[in-house]
């Protein structure tokens, strides 16, 4: 179905923005490091929805959006594979996987 | 004529010390102080050539004129204000030159025996010829900035050789304190030197005393408090003058000066560096005479009561070198008074002539007695009157030169110092008599306090001796019989046809009645030092208690060195200095360690930026990001 | 209203309102859950602009492979059962603040462009053209990043595998 009619692209604009700042919000404010990884994961979804609508609404000729938000999707999967590792070896290490804890690399 | 050569008189010496300063651990004692001898040798001869050549050219109408062997321009910052350096030489240099390096050679050669086997033989040299070069550099100046720089070296070389022994605590305190006085008497020339300059536009001595210059035929007009500028610029050159010729109130240094070796005081402290004063008021005596004469008034009076002062003291002093120290400060007195009571241009300028006659004869005598002093002080191992007596029978030479030279500054014709005393005794009864009886009185207190140190070094009792004393070696001797064969002749070098006011010759009269008394005085001052102290007896001691606290006051030197301390110590240390440091410590130190906390403080702060939180590294480049596109966007 | 515009309020109030929990929550597995329902909010949305083969992909990528995925490391790293710490205050503030800020900007700069949709003829999203764009080699051929992303998936497994190795102690 095409939504050109009934929903605006704003309305779109609107929705990515705000998920893409309450990940934002949700990585800065949470101290464990698995729910900074979900923030981040919040933040690759809204940029995905910007890239799908915008090629819905605007470009419906070609599929560029479409493939680019394939493709972050296959990085981000690596990407969140990679952290989960990465927490667990830091949680090896420091028996905690608070990241006030992790601060080793300072002054 | 080529004068050209005279530029060898001043680079000699100089050459001297280098070469001694920097081989000094490299030459043997005595080859260093041959050197140095040798190097003086050839000086003296070159400055009795050059005083044969000018003096002979004779004077002719116009007097002798001042020739410019060499005048370079060394500094220039603008036109008007430049720096030249050269050697002039007129009647008044080339005597100097006469007189300073006859008195080194002297000095020279008497070292060879007397600081025999000292440590630091070769420095010693080094800084006799750093001297030597300096006072001829001096004398030889064309113009005032090239005499102020000399008269600084000067100021050096003496704090070097007074602080010779530089292991005892009081030649060190002496020299600074040497230093210090001279230092701050030049704050005075040096601000005296800025004004005459200013005003007159020139430094150059030649054109500063043509009776056509600008400061003569029109003096600067400027007035500040009362006086015209060009009284406060004497003045104040003249407060330089005092300061390096130990006038009242700036002659603590000088006693304490005889820490020094001999040889040096002989130099320094009798024949050239304190007539250093004498010679800038000569130099500079035609400004002196006709455009400032209030300014000659306190140099007549201040020289009168500096010898005054100067000779009551030497008669309670127990130091025979302090006694010649204070000699010295009354001699330089009646300099100062002959020029203070000159007029200019013939017969006027008796005083003038009168005052460098005393220079030329006292350079003499007083290194005389200096040295004659050493050789006693050789022979004993002790400065004082106390451990001597009866030393006429050990060293036969060194006791009749002595006794020369007691008589000559005594005043005894036909002896040298009688000539030039008498000159002055004249010129200052033609214009000031109260200063005139004050020099009277002081010729014979002159003779009474020479004669009771010369008769208690080798009259009196025989004291118990470590060692029986000898004869002085030959080095030592023969500059001794050499002064006195000049102190004995020089009265009858025809000054008054060589070194005038104007330069010009002129006729001078002999004074019966001003030589009779004089010489009078002068037997009456023997007599009494001959009832007191030819043989031992108690009318010394019994004068002394008699006249217990005047007695006292006098032995200290009128506790003018206390006063000195006092205003040092409680008002200029606690007024000045403590808010100068203290300001210095918390103002000045203050600002450079606030300038080193505030940059650690803030440093401390933006450490905390490499925290190693994740949060706010992330926090930071959103937020930055998220600001530099409002300013990009909004802001442009 | 229309029956598109109600499902699409449904979907991005929940899609909002699941963030918003997701981020607060202090339990960490509801918060897991809510970003869960979040992911299948947005393959709904995906799904109602009708790219299904995507909505599909996030569904199975996403919902199923990196929530599991997330689930398990919290498994791993036994934290099912205490609750977190609550954030400081300074940090919630400096973090709403950003947010605002950034809402602020990006909605200022955004909502008042009026965008031209292109007027080509729109083409069909089948499984047939996205297969053939994605291993295609001309103007419209994505073999290029198709290919990369493999070596990135290699790269990345082998990485994994290297980390979260335990240490021969």
């Amino acid at each position: 179905m095409n939504l050109q009619a009934e929903i605006p692209l704003h309305y779109m604009i609107v929705l990515s923005t705000l998920l893409f700042f309450i990940g934002l919000v949700g990585v800065l404010i949470r101290r464990n490091l698995i729910t900074m990884l979900m923030g981040i994961e919040l933040m690759l979804n809204a940029v995905n929805i910007n890239f799908v609508a915008f090629n819905h609404y605007l470009y419906p000729h070609r599929l560029e959006g479409h493939f680019f938000a394939l493709i972050v999707m296959a990085i981000a999967a690596a990407e969140a594979a990679i952290a989960i590792a990465l927490i667990i070896n830091i949680y090896r290490k420091f028996s905690t996987v608070n990241v006030d804890d992790v601060d080793e690399l300072k002054y | 004529m080529d004068y050209s050569y005279t530029l060898l008189i001043l680079l000699l010496p100089l050459l001297g010390f280098a070469l001694l300063g920097l081989f000094h651990d490299r030459l043997k004692p005595m080859m260093s102080g041959t050197l140095g001898t040798l190097n003086l040798v050839v000086i003296t001869l070159l400055s009795y050539y050059t005083a044969f050549l000018y003096f002979s050219q004779g004077s002719g109408e116009s007097g002798y004129t001042a020739v410019k062997a060499f005048n370079v321009l060394w500094l220039s910052f603008s036109e008007s204000l430049q720096i030249h350096l050269g050697i002039l030489l007129d009647p008044l240099s080339v005597m100097m030159l006469v007189v300073i390096t006859t008195v080194s050679l002297m000095v020279h050669i008497y070292s060879l025996g007397y600081m025999k086997g000292e440590k630091g033989f070769q420095r010693y040299y080094a800084f006799l010829s750093l001297f030597t070069f300096s006072m001829l550099g001096l004398v030889v100046a064309t113009n005032i900035f090239q005499m102020y720089i000399f008269w600084e070296l000067v100021g050096a070389s003496s704090y070097l050789l007074i602080g010779f022994y530089y292991e005892r605590p009081s030649a060190v305190a002496a020299s600074k304190k040497a230093f210090i006085v001279t230092r701050f008497a030049d704050l005075g020339f040096l601000l005296g030197i800025l004004l005459l300059s200013f005003y007159t536009n020139t430094f150059d001595f030649t054109t500063l005393t043509s009776v056509d210059g600008v400061a003569i035929s029109t003096p600067p007009t400027a007035l500040f408090l009362g006086m015209s500028v060009t009284t406060w610029a004497m003045l104040l050159i003249f407060m330089g003058g005092a300061g390096k010729s130990a006038m009242f109130p700036l002659h603590i240094w000088l006693p304490d000066a005889m820490e020094g070796p001999t040889p040096v005081s002989a130099l320094i402290h009798a024949a050239t560096m304190v007539v250093a004063g004498v010679y800038l008021v000569a130099r500079l005596f035609p400004v002196y005479v006709l455009s400032s004469p209030d300014s000659l008034e306190v140099i007549a009076y201040v020289g009168s009561f500096t010898s005054l002062f100067a000779a009551i003291i030497a008669c309670t002093q127990l130091d025979i070198k302090r006694v010649l120290a204070f000699s010295t400060l009354s001699q330089i007195g009646y300099m100062m008074v002959a020029l203070g009571v000159s007029g200019y241009g013939g017969e006027e300028g008796l005083g003038y002539m009168a005052a460098l006659f005393h220079l030329f004869t006292h350079a003499f005598f007083k290194a005389l007695l200096f040295l004659g002093a050493g050789s006693v002080i050789h022979a004993v191992h002790s400065n004082l009157m106390t451990d001597m007596g009866g030393l006429r029978k050990y060293m036969p030479i060194t006791h009749i030169t002595f006794l020369i030279a007691c008589l000559t500054i005594a005043g005894i014709p036909p002896l040298s110092g009688f000539f030039s005393k008498d000159e002055i005794l004249v010129a200052a009864f033609e214009h000031n008599k109260i200063i005139f009886a004050v020099q009277w009185m002081v010729a014979g207190i002159t003779a009474f306090y020479m004669f009771r140190l010369y008769f208690n070094i080798f009259w009196n009792r025989t004291p118990v001796f470590h060692h029986t004393p000898h004869e002085s070696p030959t080095f030592m001797t023969v500059p001794l019989i050499l002064l006195a064969i000049a102190s004995v002749l020089a009265g009858f070098v025809p000054f008054h046809d060589l070194v005038t006011s104007d330069g010009k010759a002129f006729h001078t009269v002999f004074h019966w009645m001003i030589a009779i008394p004089s010489v009078l005085i002068a037997l009456v001052g023997i007599g009494i030092a001959t009832w007191f102290y030819k043989k031992q007896n108690s009318i010394p001691d019994q004068v002394v208690q008699g006249a217990k606290r005047i007695y006292d006051i006098v032995f200290h030197k009128f506790y003018i060195d206390e006063i000195y301390l006092f205003i040092t110590h409680k008002v200029i240390f606690n007024f000045i200095s403590q808010p100068v440091a203290w300001f210095d410590r918390h103002i000045v130190d203050g600002t450079m360690n606030l300038i080193g906390d505030t940059t650690v403080y803030g440093s401390n702060l933006i450490k905390k930026m490499q925290s190693g939180q994740i949060q706010w590294y992330i926090w930071f480049f959103t937020s930055g990001v998220l600001l530099l596109a409002f300013l990009l966007l909004y802001l442009n | 209203m229309t029956g598109p515009k109600i499902i699409f309020f449904i979907l991005a109030f929940s899609t909002i309102l699941f963030s918003l929990l997701s981020v607060f929550d202090r339990r960490i597995l509801r918060a897991a859950i809510y970003l869960l329902f979040v992911l299948v909010a947005i393959a709904g949305l995906f799904y109602m602009m009708n790219f299904q083969f995507l909505a599909a992909v996030q569904l199975m990528l996403y919902a199923g492979g990196i929530v599991v995925l997330i689930i398990f490391s919290i498994l791993l790293t036994s934290q099912i059962n205490s609750k977190l710490d609550a954030p400081k205050l300074m940090q919630i503030l400096a973090a709403s603040i950003t947010a605002l800020f950034g809402i602020g900007i990006s909605l200022y700069t955004i909502l008042p462009y009026v965008f031209t949709p292109s007027p080509a003829t729109a083409v069909e999203v089948n499984m047939r053209n996205i297969g053939l764009q994605l291993l295609g080699t001309g103007e419209q051929g994505y073999v290029l990043p198709f290919e990369v992303i493999s070596i990135l998936l290699l790269a990345a497994l082998v990485g994994i595998i290297f980390i979260a190795k335990r240490s021969r102690t």
